[in-house]
């Protein structure tokens, strides 16, 4: 309810914007607890410390009416996140404002993986190794090696209905260095793929399932993201997530281009990128705040848990969307349904 | 007689405002059907903005667009023969009980139609998974040692299908089986035929129109289907919609999307244009 006068009021506010000093940034990013609690942490206190108003427009599929404004030329969105490959994809057509990192001295904190010219990493997200402590009480599985080798270690697997980061574990698992891996051997890794696809059970397509699978204990061992690990673990399922070689992938912050009065929405994300406030936002909500500085902030055995604790993004591997977007890695990632489908 | 011209004068103007009470409707259909599926049609003819047959090219030349097209018609022929199969008792039994029964099977049948696909589907997965309703209750009475697989696969994709699809073949059926007069089994019997010999030559035959009916309705459907697929296949079975879920959610590829869409409802047209040359789309929808 909270929320929903915010909103309300936010727009009659920039309704009435031209009587009114106050500059209106309008923000649009994912609705939901993780809004609820960044409202709290970070928006308000933003709003309330440069005097600006942030009006949120929440929504999941941001990209194409992002792209739809940009071109109309007089975007309504001044500020957006989305992940990190959206972004490369809005660099290559153009449709970004150039972030000048002057406003942005929060921004240091971001490890240089995740910021680029155009956009900044806000939260990052890992895809690891997901096992069952029932099936594997000791000497559970701990490298994707270990995941490719169904004699050592038998069981249900599962893994993700896409190339995308199965390509890297593949590699991985077939003993290619992580710092080794792009560009990736796109042959290398679908000959391995191939090795395992007659003992994956299931090819899951959504999170929501994944955190099924793991609570129900219909798999043994699968690829997983971290926060549908959890979910799982935090309902009572006898599992485990592993952290190492664990690819992280991030969402970030962006300016549409042509959006008015950018520098003030560089300030904001300034604010977003705030520390405390990012250590209150994972303290509440389990997500994983790009500024590294923010673990100082946190209750030790929390940010254990989060995926962009120090000791977490040491031993993750961050995937390259540069070259996913680029022409081997969208030939790459269309092979797939011919690898599903043989 | 004076009244002829004044009389039809009214009913010309009644005929106005029907039209004008039926033009809202008919805006509307126009507005979220036909605008969107027009929008689709020119979408899978463009490539980069220009006209292109490269998306329905891609359909005929690509081996694993044939494939999934080919693995879609069979799954959808299982699930149509199985959905008959079981469907038929059920359908005999409604329309020869007495009405209380006749009431109770058909509000059986129709009780999950209510209730939604996805909650059914999951209610599937929790019955046949590993650990689920069906394997824990024959490994407590100890009939079987290992879970057996019957979820994530093949297997499970028919049965949630189908589950879904009996309704479907249910209704029609009832209403063609309800209209053979039972004195018609009897006269066979009496004649001397067997059940399964009056049942074959006289009940089949009669029943075949709401037979067909139905069939046809549980095949077209699932065509379409998605979502009972990509839950409880695994991943494995792979149907059309999944392949245009594919080219939209990972490729951004919205003319090969709309080509593959826009074949699935060709193909459809194409089977009730042939249906309706052996039977008529008024005795499949209308019981008159």
């Amino acid at each position: 309810m909270k929320l929903f006068n915010k909103i309300a009021l936010g727009t009659a506010l920039s309704l009435a914007a031209p009587a009114m000093a106050q500059d209106v940034v309008n923000y649009a990013t994912d609705g939901g607890t993780i809004l609820d609690v960044k409202q709290e942490y970070l928006i308000g206190p933003a709003e309330e410390k440069l005097g600006v108003d942030v009006v949120v427009d929440a929504m999941t599929s941001r990209f194409a009416p992002f792209k739809a404004q940009v071109l109309s030329g007089k975007p309504t969105w001044n500020l957006i996140d989305f992940s990190a490959g959206y972004g490369i994809r809005s660099q290559n057509e153009d449709l970004l404002e150039k972030l000048d990192y002057s406003l942005i001295p929060n921004a240091a904190g971001v490890p240089d993986a995740y910021k680029d010219d155009y956009t900044v990493g806000s939260t990052a997200y890992a895809t690891g190794l997901g096992y069952s402590t029932e099936a594997f009480p000791d000497n559970p599985p701990q490298t994707w090696a270990d995941f490719w080798d169904v004699e050592a270690f038998p069981g249900r697997r599962a893994m993700r209905n896409g190339p995308r980061p199965a390509l890297e574990l593949a590699l991985l698992a077939d003993g290619v260095a992580p710092e080794d891996l792009y560009p990736l051997d796109v042959e290398r890794a679908y000959d391995k793929m191939a090795e395992i696809k007659p003992h994956i059970d299931v090819w899951w397509s959504s999170g929501a399932e994944t955190t099924q699978l793991l609570y129900d204990q219909e798999v043994d061992l699968m690829q997983i993201w971290d926060g549908r690990a959890k979910n799982a673990i935090n309902e009572g399922a006898p599992a485990v997530f592993v952290w190492n070689n664990a690819i992280v992938e991030y969402a970030v912050f962006a300016i549409p281009k042509g959006s008015s009065h950018p520098e003030v929405t560089m300030k904001v994300i300034n604010e977003m990128l705030n520390p405390e406030g990012q250590a209150k936002w994972a303290s509440n909500y389990a997500t994983g705040p790009l500024n590294t500085n923010f673990a100082e902030f946190m209750d030790p055995e929390r940010l254990k848990e989060l995926p962009s604790a120090p000791e977490n993004l040491a031993i993750g591997i961050p995937l390259n969307n540069a070259w996913w977007a680029s022409e081997a890695g969208e030939e790459a990632e269309r092979r797939w349904l011919e690898f599903m489908q043989q | 007689m004076t009244d002829m011209p004044k009389l039809s004068a009214i009913e010309r103007t009644e005929q106005r405002s029907f039209l004008l009470l039926f033009l809202p409707a008919l805006i509307l259909v126009a507005l979220i059907i036909f605008a969107p599926l027009g929008k689709l049609v020119v979408q899978s003819f463009q490539d980069e903005g220009a006209f292109s047959l490269v998306h329905y090219k891609r359909i005929v030349t690509e081996r694993i667009y044939w494939s999934i097209f080919v693995d879609t018609l069979e799954v959808s022929l299982a699930v149509t023969a199985l959905s008959a199969l079981l469907g038929y008792p059920v359908a005999y039994a409604a329309a020869r009980a007495s009405r209380l029964w006749t009431g109770l099977i058909l509000a059986m049948v129709m009780l999950p139609f209510w209730t939604s696909v996805l909650v059914r589907t999951y209610g599937w997965l929790v019955i046949l998974q590993r650990r689920g309703i069906v394997n824990t209750t024959l490994m407590d009475l100890g009939i079987i040692s290992k879970p057996l697989e019957l979820s994530h696969n093949y297997t499970a994709v028919l049965i949630g299908m189908v589950h879904v699809m009996v309704p479907f073949i249910v209704f029609p059926l009832y209403a063609a089986l309800s209209k053979i007069p039972p004195e018609l089994a009897q006269a066979g019997n009496s004649l001397g035929g067997t059940r399964s010999y009056v049942f074959r030559r006289v009940i089949l035959p009669l029943s075949a129109p709401g037979l067909l009916a139905g069939a046809v309705l549980v095949f077209v459907l699932s065509l379409g289907f998605y979502l009972t697929p990509e839950l409880l296949g695994g991943g494995k079975t792979i149907m059309v919609s999944s392949l245009v879920e594919r080219n939209i959610e990972q490729y951004s590829r919205f003319g090969a999307a709309s080509s593959v869409a826009l074949s699935l409802l060709v193909i459809v047209l194409a089977i009730f244009w042939v249906v309706d040359r052996v039977l008529p789309v008024e005795k499949i929808i209308g019981v008159k």
